[in-house]
């Protein structure tokens, strides 16, 4: 267990070291950004002297490493700054916003995270029957429509034509529970769509993989049945690259929700992101972008603390 | 609880094989593996099933289960269990035999438990998977075999994970495993082949015991004639899937029938004749105090000392996990040593490999134990014994060319045949003998083989020594000759080290270490390798029994 504690330790170290790195890349990669926010803010009324002055203010003013080091420091101490757009807290601008996020990537997990696993299972367990094939058809098309087209072809036929759900998925503080489902049915379906594919096809091949092992022969002679088989004897020994393969998933779930978010108008950090890149607000886009990689590391590491957790060599050892 | 109600009495036939014949899956076309077999086996008697690999003989072992596995199929015949058609059954009622009533033990325990669930975990699913018992029942059960099989602590054992238990342990709870729902039939496919000499008796001890004890009839399927003669009341002995011979097991090793099985019985009879010349102040290879270690605080290497001289074979013996190997990985300097110095040709090697030069590593040269793994796949024989005629001696063009037909001869490969083969395209036995022509190929005055034989069928392996005799004879190379195999030994070697845990525990000359006093573990090791005597295993345990 101390074993254990320890590599948890190490990682989160490398974590934190990574995300450091992380910070500097988007630092300066935000600063090759195209344009100039005082020109964008004060639009037809700017002058010379206007922009310098909000420049100035803005404190745009000064070397590139006094601004990266006094931002790096406010957010060690849980200040993200203000938005250059609109001189609201960066905070409190995207705490809702990340709440949101993280309530249709969950919500989009729970939808998928069990089917790619069952139809993974069952397609290891027929496996080359009618049913894998069209299972690896139907998952396979999927993942290969880009994202905004799946979202469109879901709103044609679910909020168009049949009038099921709402084609834009506007959600406030005040809304009950249900009510959100609904209203973010048709994003959640359109990112499991995309996900899907990916873990059900790691679940299989992993599986599978296992099937030639000798201990798969072994419980095939010792009379237990397939499914027994499968679950019992297939399935903990392939937990490690299914849990990476989902971990991947969920991050993207977080991460590459842009597209969605923006589609069916949906008021989640993504699209914060795309207007403050429109917007040139520059805090604002770091600040998104640093959550992101934080939850993407802190994701990673959760699946590697998990297939170490699951890998009895490592948690018995002799 | 050794006979039940409903199950019949001693002698009454158990399974029936007629005309079985089995088809396997090479390159996308099907080919008869197995051809019209017949069997019958009564209950409580072991048939021995022996052969090399390729006879069959775990095909029909496994057949008696009514299975095939994934690219074999079987094709024809019959095979009967009490009664039941197990090819006109369904894999439904298939099932419910394979555990309950025919049960299975693997070659490799290690491999065929799951590393994922307790051993007890693993010997109580099967009985209540078959509703023959509750949880807690089979737990009590599983601790009162595991204490039958001598296996340690077995109150707790069974608690353990795979990994967590030795190899001679795992195919002890492996047989409890296959006991536990008091089948009528065990086969036991090569339990002991994978393990140590003096660990495969305490297996065969027990496994012999149980059998006898619970009346359980087996089909032991082994390689080994002088393992099968402990084990089996009757013996088949089985080639490219054909039945050679079958008959009482006593009968048969006194008077085998066939040409094929007197062969079996003859092999490892190869000796070695005449030796060269010993020049003591002149060493080729020798080795002073080497301690080495895998990174770690444990040693696996302790002090060792030893010499190898010209046109001489020293054989390295031990027990996996004696350091044996790591000994070959130091000199070599693969595992560059903690502590200790090499001398080779009178010279100081540098301990790392990457310190040596190109005429340093030439003159040493490495033989592995998988043929199939130490050669490139995608090479052809020319590129794989070309290769050092380059890197070492700069030939080049026609010269290398007319060098890789003259070592192709050498190790007794038609050149016009085999220059051009991928190493896929050649069978085990022809594997070896590239990897030797490869070593060849740096003229090295020194040659580490590495279990060169342990890989192959025997009579395969016998023809490799011959050849490493030969070639020994003709080009006065010198042979490290690492093995576990104590008939290999006698074979081949001049000298001998014993090595235990690190040590060496007895070194000297072939009579020397073979004759009596042994050292303690010396006489272990000899006293442990089965001979052909059908009683050997029991008067060797009985006078092991009086002498503790």
């Amino acid at each position: 267990m101390d074993k254990i504690l320890k590599m948890v330790a190490q990682r989160l170290a490398l974590g934190l070291l990574t995300l450091f790195v992380v910070s500097l890349i988007i630092f300066f990669s935000v600063q090759l950004l195209p344009g100039d926010v005082c020109q964008e803010i004060l639009g037809q009324a700017q002058t010379p002297e206007t922009v310098a002055a909000c420049r100035r203010e803005l404190r745009l003013n000064l070397p590139w490493y006094e601004r990266y080091i006094s931002w790096l420091f406010g957010i060690l101490q849980g200040d993200m700054g203000r938005s250059l757009a609109n001189q609201r807290e960066i905070s409190e601008l995207i705490g809702k916003r990340l709440g949101n996020t993280f309530f249709l990537a969950a919500f989009a997990a729970v939808l998928s995270v069990p089917v790619a696993l069952v139809l993974g299972v069952m397609a290891a367990l027929y496996r080359n029957s009618p049913f894998d094939r069209i299972v690896n058809a139907l998952t396979l098309s999927s993942i290969s429509f880009p994202e905004f087209f799946v979202a469109y072809i879901l709103i044609l036929f679910f909020a168009v034509q049949l009038g099921w759900f709402p084609s834009i998925s506007n959600v406030s503080a005040d809304l009950g529970f249900w009510e959100r489902i609904y209203r973010t049915a048709l994003p959640s379906l359109t990112l499991m769509l995309v996900v899907v594919a990916h873990m059900m096809r790691m679940t299989r091949a992993a599986i599978i993989n296992l099937l030639a092992s000798p201990y798969i022969e072994m419980a095939n002679l010792k009379g237990l049945t397939r499914m027994h088989i499968i679950v019992h004897h297939a399935l903990p020994n392939a937990l490690a690259p299914i849990i990476n393969v989902v971990v991947i998933n969920l991050a993207y779930l977080v991460v590459g929700v842009v597209i969605a978010e923006v589609v069916f108008v949906y008021p989640g950090l993504g699209q914060l992101l795309v207007d403050s890149v429109a917007k040139r607000d520059i805090p604002v886009v770091q600040a998104s972008c640093m959550i992101f990689a934080a939850t993407y590391i802190l994701l990673n590491l959760t699946a590697d603390v998990l297939a170490i957790a699951t890998n009895p060599r490592l948690m018995h050892p002799r | 609880m050794t006979t039940e109600t409903g199950r019949g009495a001693k002698g009454d036939i158990l399974l029936t094989m007629r005309g079985l014949k089995i088809e396997g899956q090479a390159d996308d076309q099907w080919h008869v593996i197995v051809h019209d077999i017949d069997l019958d086996l009564r209950r409580g008697e072991v048939l021995g099933l022996i052969g090399e690999s390729g006879a069959g003989k775990s095909t029909i072992g496994i057949a008696a289960m009514g299975f095939a596995r994934p690219g074999c199929r079987i094709t024809g015949g019959s095979i009967v269990f009490d009664g039941i058609d197990l090819r006109a059954a369904s894999e439904e009622e298939k099932r419910k035999l394979r555990g309950a009533r025919i049960a299975y033990v693997a070659q490799s325990a290690a491999a065929s438990f799951n590393p994922a669930h307790k051993l007890i975990d693993q010997y109580t699913e099967m009985p209540v998977q078959h509703g023959v018992m509750r949880k807690a029942e089979a737990e009590a059960e599983a601790k009162v075999l595991y204490r039958r099989l001598q296996l340690p602590e077995p109150e707790t054992i069974g608690f353990r994970y795979p990994h967590q238990v030795s190899g001679g342990q795992l195919q002890r709870a492996m047989t409890a495993m296959a006991m536990s729902c008091r089948p009528d039939l065990i086969v036991f496919d090569e339990p002991t082949t994978a393990l140590d000499v003096t660990t495969q008796i305490e297996v065969l001890a027990a496994i012999k015991d149980v059998v006898r004890e619970f009346n359980t009839a087996a089909i032991y399927i082994t390689h080994d004639l002088a393992v099968v003669a402990q084990m089996a009341d009757r013996i088949m002995v089985l080639q490219y899937g054909h039945l050679v011979e079958e008959g009482i097991a006593r009968e048969m090793i006194a008077a085998p029938k066939e040409d094929y099985t007197r062969r079996l019985l003859a092999v490892r009879s190869f000796r070695k004749q005449g030796q060269a010349e010993i020049d003591r102040d002149k060493p080729l290879l020798r080795v002073e105090n080497l301690s080495a270690s895998y990174g770690g605080t444990v040693m696996v290497l302790k002090n060792v000392s030893m010499e190898i001289h010209k046109a001489r074979t020293v054989a390295v013996v031990g027990e996996s996990g004696s350091g044996k190997s790591t000994l070959a990985r130091a000199i070599t300097g693969l595992l560059p040593p903690l502590e200790g110095r090499v001398f080779y040709g009178g010279e100081e090697m540098p301990p790392a490999l990457k310190q040596r030069t190109p005429e340093q590593l030439r003159r040493m040269q490495m033989i592995y134990q998988m043929p199939d793994t130490a050669l490139n796949p995608r090479q052809r024989v020319r590129d794989i014994i070309g290769r050092p005629l380059e890197f070492y001696l700069g030939m080049r063009g026609l010269d290398r060319e007319e060098r890789v037909r003259e070592l192709l001869t050498m190790i007794e490969l038609e050149p016009d045949e085999f220059i051009h083969r991928l190493p896929g395209e050649l069978s085990g036995g022809q594997m070896q003998r590239v990897c030797i022509a490869r070593a060849l190929a740096a003229e090295p005055e020194l040659i580490i083989c590495d279990e060169v034989t342990s890989a192959l069928d025997q009579l395969v392996a016998e023809e490799i020594l011959k050849l490493l005799q030969r070639l020994q004879d003709e080009l006065q190379v010198s042979y490290m000759f690492i093995t576990h195999d104590l008939a290999t030994v006698r074979a081949i070697s001049d000298e001998i080290v014993v090595m235990l845990q690190g040590e060496i525990v007895e070194q000297g000359t072939k009579d020397e270490v073979l004759s009596p006093p042994h050292h303690e573990y010396t006489e272990l090791l000899l006293s442990s390798v089965p001979e052909m005597d059908p009683d050997w295993l029991d008067n060797l345990l009985a006078k092991r029994a009086a002498a503790s």
